[in-house]
């Protein structure tokens, strides 16, 4: 087929490879959102799907809130957003949040909640406190479906960002929105095979880091449970 | 953002006359929608169950199936929609092709969970009363598996109708197109119309499916939701 020597010639043009519009930064932004718009996600999820799964408290709304996420259309947020905010970094940084927040907060809280209770009990029986049971115990135990919710996050948000830009935001989106407005099909199958890449790499690398921060004992477990929070698809 | 009190942007927010002038282009949105979503469910019904059924039959063979899966449920859904133009270009099969492969992950892992499940006294009782090996699944195995193969299909449900809207910039889409309306038009009423439509369908499509559980499996009604 014609088109397949055409994407082929696009990806290996050193000029699609160098200067500001270039493959090297667009996935250099690419990765950056995702860093930073995961990373907030994180810090602000992870505490709060510990907590309820330490204190059993507000254990309705970390259930439902992957359900709510999972019905609204990110692509009418970011438009949405776009549409009342103007275009800027922060506001499709905020729906990027939003998109990655759910699933790390349910899968913290399933991971915690999950601890097996006489683990628990014993913990306290050899006299740790609520806060050493939660850090020594509860937390380690429950990493690998933490880990998972990060890793379907991080896909998620690696999607949501190649949507976003259509309202303008930077990455390799710009290759795939640019290339269909121009009608241009080696740069939209060019630029969607970078994005398929970029994804799988995420999945790739995050899956040596859960390697890394899961106790060797919980192994199985991790891969289980990356499998299991493979049910989130925004994007 | 404005200093201008809220009713103001709640007044910019939605038009409702607009959306009077619209309904039929709201309802042919709609229908489209659930056209879409329907055809990929069932296209990712009937691709499922063989590979569950393999996956059953032969063990080996479900953790490639799911890595398999898995890895095309990782491709972001613009991607994979535009890797399949140079193939479809841009008719309807490339949305539901792209639609069904991101069921199949889902129901596949469900499907082979719930046969599992099954008790294995329970598949020995049927082998005793000399059921064949196809009647006992339909039988016997399939009813059962029942409640948590629906799980599946109502998370692939809710999935694809939410992944519908991405179609709308291969030229679909569904109320997705509202979206893109709204975009080109500098008007944010069919954008909100889009957006509470969608998360509506996914809410009514996942109350329907419940119902048509417990219709399925009334023997469970009492034990379990």
């Amino acid at each position: 087929m014609g088109v397949i020597g055409d994407v082929f010639q696009w990806l290996t043009d050193p000029a699609h490879w160098s200067g500001s519009g270039g493959i090297l930064v667009r996935t250099f932004q690419h990765v950056w959102y995702s860093l930073v718009a995961t990373g907030i996600a994180t810090a602000i999820a992870l505490p709060i799907g510990v907590f309820i799964g330490h204190t059993g408290r507000g254990a309705l709304v970390a259930v439902n809130l992957t359900n709510l996420g999972r019905a609204i259309p990110t692509l009418g947020i970011i438009i949405l957003v776009f549409q009342l905010a103007g275009y800027g970094f922060v506001p499709v940084l905020v729906a990027l949040v939003a998109v990655a927040v759910p699933p790390i907060v349910t899968n913290s809280y399933i991971g915690v909640r999950s601890v097996d209770p006489e683990v628990r009990e014993s913990a306290e029986g050899m006299g740790m406190r609520g806060r050493q049971v939660l850090w020594q115990v509860e937390l380690p135990v429950a990493m690998p479906l933490i880990m998972a919710g990060i890793r379907t996050s991080t896909v998620q948000v690696v999607a949501t960002a190649t949507l976003a830009a259509y309202v303008g935001l930077g990455g390799l989106g710009r290759y795939l929105i640019d290339g269909l407005s121009q009608r241009d099909l080696p740069q939209v199958v060019g630029g969607a095979i970078l994005v398929a890449l970029l994804a799988l790499a995420t999945e790739l690398v995050l899956g040596r880091v859960q390697a890394l921060v899961v106790s060797p004992g919980l192994a199985e477990r991790g891969a289980d449970a990356a499998v299991r929070a493979k049910v989130e698809k925004a994007a | 953002m404005t200093d201008g009190p809220a009713p103001v942007l709640a007044a910019e927010l939605i038009r409702w006359s607009w959306i009077g002038d619209h309904l039929d282009d709201i309802r042919d949105y709609l229908l489209q929608h659930v056209e879409l979503t329907g055809l990929a469910l069932l296209f990712g019904l009937l691709l499922a169950f063989p590979l569950a059924l393999a996956a059953v039959q032969w063990p080996r063979l479900y953790g490639p199936i799911l890595a398999f899966t898995g890895v095309l449920f990782t491709i972001p859904s613009l991607a994979l929609f535009i890797l399949l133009i140079p193939f479809t270009g841009l008719q309807i099969q490339t949305a539901l092709i792209g639609l069904t492969i991101y069921t199949l992950l889902i129901l596949v892992r469900n499907m082979v969970e719930g046969l599992r499940g099954v008790d294995r006294d329970v598949r020995e009782a049927a082998q005793a009363m000399g059921y064949t090996r196809a009647r006992q699944l339909f039988q016997v195995e399939l009813p059962l598996a029942l409640p948590v193969i629906m799980a599946g299909v109502r998370i692939a449900t809710v999935t694809t109708i939410g992944l519908v809207t991405v179609t709308a910039l291969i030229g679909w889409g569904g109320l997705g197109r509202l979206f893109i309306d709204g975009f080109t038009l500098d008007f944010t009423t069919p954008i909100v119309v889009g957006i509470v439509l969608s998360a509506a369908l996914a809410f009514a499509a996942d109350l329907l499916l419940v119902g048509l559980q417990q219709r399925l499996t009334p023997w469970a009604r009492s034990r379990r939701g």
